[in-house]
């Protein structure tokens, strides 16, 4: 398994590493952990004649915050965030989420930017970040902007990112929701990527549920919200009643992938399983 | 302190894992090349050109070879080391396999052409740019109907994609009688599906011909590397077998995947003489999906008759063994002698017969693989059991013991003559079962199990009593059931002048941990320190010859053929000794590493006779000088080890996901030189037993493609997957081996399959489902049990 020549660059800084971006163009990629992009490169699937490496970079790493955000480095890494005690108080889901990506060695090295980059639609971090109301932070050479994490994943392995451009921070909203969220999953035993992942982030305000973000990874080709679960909650009590009612008809009107673990009906069946228990967490 | 029967610490594991093991892979020799093979990424196609043209002229290529410039070489293809005849008594079909295929490709990996280049990632950037023109044909995959008229053939003169049909047991007429006249017939129809070996290392080859002397080396990832130096020397390449060495070092499990000869192995050996340096040939991981040799893969219907008390009158067997696209080295043995033989199991059926298919298909050869054949007879037979049980209301565990034969030692007692060739040497087949539902306290869970259901969960019971056949011999049988090779051992015991030893055994292990056990048998009969004791293997070099290791033979066959060199050594010792002791030999007795005259203080320590054997001063007339020994021993026998696995499963109804909630497995695999092995080789094989039950099994498509040719895909069963084991053991010696050792290398994974699957449907009784095929995926559970 090699993958074919290949030059690398080590970025010591954003500004280099954009720099870098500008000057390979369509001829380079970004590598940080390189849990998604050197399988793919040992496997030939993926050939780029440059790397970048943006691993190094001290202000890409760390999990800060502020007084509305927490602020994931775009290198921080699966086990950094694992371990983070602002996470754990402000999004659990996230938490929750380390100990299912991959193992050990893999949540030592592999980024959540790279990760979310890839867009693999079974991944674990598109969903959770949909879930989490999050921001991209991407940068270019004529400065940084924000995306909404509804907007960021737009299909399989895409995203709206541009060639030139480098994720660097996730914003995750210190919200009501977020303090009250969680993440189920049932793997794909084989690669243990989500066969179903649920990211649910509840606020309920006077016994009503306020705000609902409910996300689903591996049954679409992207991951994506079900409408349809949280408007069915929002404005109800959130008891066992509601989410039976909200997670009936889970991922109406999505185009369900099918693969040999599971066909369309038993991954839309999951989905629903999961939604509940994420769900029931949660009430 | 005697050391058999002790749990010693394996002494190979220092340098495993301290990352200092020396794999294949990890020899570098001066001048070395690599080679990277151009493999078909059809099933079946017709190459119409193969253009190196460009390929050649890349950078660091060395060499191409392709299928034209094998066939014009006049190099033979790798020979099936196994002969099984049809019924009507022609010769089995046995299609050439050409090193590289020059005008038709009959699997998707079939070697079509190799690069050899200065480095591994040169060639493999070259092997892509040649070009081959294919013209695609229809494939067929599955056995059964590749017997079906009108289906793609895979080699133009066998008919019907048969190799060879077979039949073993009873008069047909006779068992279809029983059959009919049975109170109750089970029938399954089921595949016993394909599973592909998955050794963590991958296979491996370094040619090195040496000019200056006319010699070849060829370092291979081999259980069987004097077999494998044998055949390419004499059916392959036809170059003089004291010219080639063939070296085995430290190998990273098999499950019988690195018994065989491949293609690979005769290439690098013949291009390296062609082009005068070392070639290094490393598998990838995706190449070892689709060219390690297969396992299983039978398309199986089986009927058992039971009368009305619940005793097993008939057992009647069709099955269609997939065979893959080339004959490997022992493929038609599988299905056959390995297979039919076993269908007596544990109980007293009075009439058997299988009629078996052996038939080509579009894919990868498939061999035997941890358990070879014994596996599929105990599923099927297993299956049956609890099958049955399920449909005439009885319970599982009752309509075994019913069914036991009764004990016997073997010795005191005849063999057990079974109704399918074979006589089982010693067994005690209700105890293993007692044991086992005690473990488990069986009463206790069924009356949980009615708790469970009632709060609407599925608790299953799955019960498998297995037996199997280890260190297939002696070779006179073998031979006459179509053997192209013996099946004995060979050992050297050099005992050096200062009393330490040298045991050179034709035994390689893959990880079996013979440098330990071995050690133990050797430093205990001589009554030295472990350390004292040093196991040599896998070199043609050191060892005289060898039949290596697969179906769980090392200690029954390998260890006797230690032993007799031993008493050997023992023997001339006493000679020795008498002389320096000045008694007679028949005076003298030996324990605790010395000669004693018996009845006295007087004696000569092993050390002494040693040195003095070799410094033969003062020394007995007639005695020839040294202390070195060589035995090749032929058992009399196969051995039989037996045993009781009892899974407990939890199905969710909401995922259909299945839960190994308790796996209890009682072996008896006889005398246990050292128990720690022996629990870790049985756990080893559960997990694979497991694997193939509920997570294992390649997915072809109907053009021949592997889909599930990537860990991304294929599932392994993995720690988690797993509760812990809880093993033990009863002892029935064998009584026709020096030890009493019966193997324990296969007994895991023959025994674990069907309890697992049993056990599900036993949880899925409420629902009335009884049979699902393997492996039982969570996706299959939910189907089933909401009738889709």
């Amino acid at each position: 398994m090699v993958p074919y020549k290949v030059s690398y660059h080590k970025a010591n800084s954003v500004a280099e590493a954009i720099e870098l971006l500008n000057k390979y163009e369509d001829e380079c990629k970004i590598i940080a952990g390189g849990h998604s992009l050197v399988p793919m490169m040992k496997l030939r699937l993926a050939e780029p004649e440059n790397l970048i490496d943006i691993s190094g970079i001290e202000e890409l790493s760390g999990i800060t915050e502020t007084e509305n955000f927490i602020i994931i480095g775009a290198c921080a890494t699966h086990a950094d965030i694992g371990r983070s005690d602002i996470i754990k108080k402000h999004a659990p889901m996230l938490e929750q989420a380390t100990n299912k990506v991959g193992d050990v060695q893999v949540r030592n090295f592999g980024t959540i930017g790279g990760n979310i980059a890839h867009a693999d639609p079974a991944a674990d971090w598109p969903t959770l970040l949909l879930a989490a109301n999050a921001k991209i932070i991407i940068q270019n050479a004529e400065g940084t902007r924000e995306v909404d994490a509804d907007d960021f994943f737009q299909g399989l392995f895409s995203t709206d990112m541009e060639e030139n451009e480098l994720i660097t921070a996730i914003y995750i909203p210190k919200s009501a929701a977020n303090r009250n969220s969680v993440y189920r999953k049932f793997p794909q035993p084989a690669s243990r990527f989500a066969l179903v992942g649920c990211a649910a982030a509840i606020e309920v305000r006077n016994g009503k549920v306020a705000n609902a973000r409910v996300a689903f990874a591996g049954v679409s080709a992207t991951p994506f919200r079900d409408s349809g679960i949280e408007k069915a909650l929002e404005g109800r009590n959130f008891n066992a009643e509601s989410i039976e009612a909200a997670t009936s008809n889970v991922a109406n009107g999505v185009s369900v992938m099918q693969d040999h673990f599971a066909n369309e009906k038993y991954r839309r069946h999951l989905a629903g399983v999961f939604a509940k228990k994420a769900l029931t967490d949660l009430a | 302190m005697t050391l058999i029967g002790t749990s010693v610490k394996r002494v190979e594991d220092k340098r495993f894992i301290t990352g200092k093991g020396r794999y294949t892979d990890d020899i570098v020799l001066p001048q070395m090349t690599f080679a990277y093979f151009v493999r078909s990424p059809y099933a079946h196609a017709n190459i119409k050109s193969v253009d190196i043209s460009s390929a050649s002229e890349m950078d660091g290529v060395v060499k191409i070879y392709t299928g034209k410039d094998i066939a014009e070489s006049g190099i033979n293809g790798v020979p099936c080391g196994w002969q099984v005849d049809f019924k009507n008594g022609d010769t089995m079909k046995e299609p050439p396999h050409p090193l590289l295929v020059a005008d038709k490709v009959r699997h998707a990996g079939d070697a079509v052409a190799v690069v050899i280049a200065e480095t591994y990632a040169q060639a493999k950037d070259a092997a892509e740019s040649v070009m081959v023109d294919y013209e695609v044909l229809p494939a067929v995959v599955n056995a059964k109907a590749a017997t079906q008229e009108g289906a793609p053939l895979v080699h133009e003169d066998a008919p019907n994609n048969l190799c060879f049909d077979w039949e073993l047991g009873n008069p047909k007429a006779e068992v279809d009688a029983a059959i009919e006249g049975s109170h109750h017939v089970t029938t399954l129809d089921f595949i016993n599906q394909r599973v592909i070996p998955n050794a963590i290392e991958p296979r491996s080859a370094i040619g090195h011909f040496e000019g200056h002397n006319d010699r070849y080396t060829l370092y291979t990832t081999s259980q069987n590397p004097h077999l494998t130096r044998l055949l390419m020397c004499a059916f392959v390449l036809g170059i003089p077998e004291h010219k080639v060495r063939v070296v085995s070092p430290d190998v990273g499990g098999g499950f019988g995947s690195k018994i065989f000869h491949y293609i690979e192995e005769a290439l690098v050996t013949w291009a390296s003489k062609q082009i005068g340096r070392p070639i290094k040939w490393t598998a990838e991981r995706s190449e070892s999906f689709v060219t390690d040799a297969h396992g299983r893969d039978h398309v199986t219907k089986a009927e058992m008759g039971f009368d009305k008390d619940g005793k097993i009158t008939a057992l009647r067997v069709k099955t269609y063994a997939n065979l893959g696209a080339y004959l490997s080295t022992f493929a038609p043995a599988v299905p056959t002698w390995l297979h039919g033989t076993l269908l007596q199991g544990l109980y007293t059926t009075p009439l058997i017969h299988i009629d078996l298919e052996a038939v080509f298909t579009h894919t990868t050869a498939v061999d035997a693989y941890r358990g070879a054949g014994r596996p599929e007879a105990t599923y099927l037979l297993e299956r049956l059991l609890d099958t049955a049980a399920l449909e005439m209301g009885t319970d599982p565990a009752e309509l075994r013991l019913k069914n036991f034969i009764q004990p016997f030692d073997g010795v005191t007692q005849e063999g057990y003559q079974t109704q399918v060739a074979l006589q089982y040497d010693s067994g005690n087949y209700h105890e293993v079962l007692h044991k086992a539902l005690k473990m488990v306290g069986y009463e206790d869970f069924r009356a949980e199990q009615k708790a469970a259901r009632e709060n609407g969960k599925l608790l299953g019971i799955g019960f498998s009593t297995y037996i199997e056949a280890c260190g297939i011999a002696p070779s006179a049988v073998v031979g006459s059931l179509g053997a192209r090779a013996g099946l004995y051992e060979s050992a050297q015991v050099r005992v050096q002048p200062t009393g330490k030893v040298s045991v050179f055994t034709g035994a390689h292990s893959h990880g079996q941990g013979h440098e330990t056990t071995f050690a133990q048998v050797v430093a205990d009969k001589f009554g030295i320190p472990l350390e004292d004791v040093e196991i040599v293997h896998g070199d043609s070099e050191s060892v005289a010859f060898g039949m290596g290791t697969y179906g769980s033979r090392s200690l029954a066959v390998g260890g006797s053929a230690i032993v007799k060199s031993i008493e050997k050594v023992l023997e001339k010792g006493a000679k020795i000794a008498a002389h320096k002791l000045e008694c007679s030999a028949e005076d003298l007795e030996y324990a605790g590493g010395k000669w004693t005259v018996k009845g006295t203080d007087k004696s000569i320590s092993f050390g002494d006779i040693s040195l003095t054997a070799y410094v033969p001063h003062d020394y007995p007339t007639g005695v020839e000088p040294g202390l070195d020994f060589s035995s090749f021993y032929d058992p009399t026998n196969f051995t039989y080890p037996f045993g009781a696995h009892i899974a407990i499963v939890e199905v969710d109804k909401d995922t259909g996901k299945v839960t190994l909630k308790r796996f209890i497995a009682v072996d008896d695999v006889g005398n246990v030189i050292n128990p720690m092995i022996v629990d870790g080789q049985i756990h080893g094989g559960v997990a694979q037993g497991i694997g193939q039950a509920l997570f294992e099994g390649t997915i072809y498509d109907e053009s021949g493609q592997l889909l599930n040719a990537s860990y991304m895909d294929y599932v392994m069963p993995r720690a988690d997957d797993l509760p812990n084991f809880e093993v033990d053991r009863t002892v029935t010696p064998c009584p026709h081996n020096p030890l009493g050792v019966k193997g324990a290398g296969e007994a895991g994974c023959i025994g674990a399959t069907p309890a697992v699957v049993n056990a599900v449907m036993d949880a899925l009784t409420p629902y009335g489902i009884h049979d699902i095929e393997m492996p039982v995926t969570s996706q299959k559970v939910w189907n089933v049990i909401n009738g889709n």
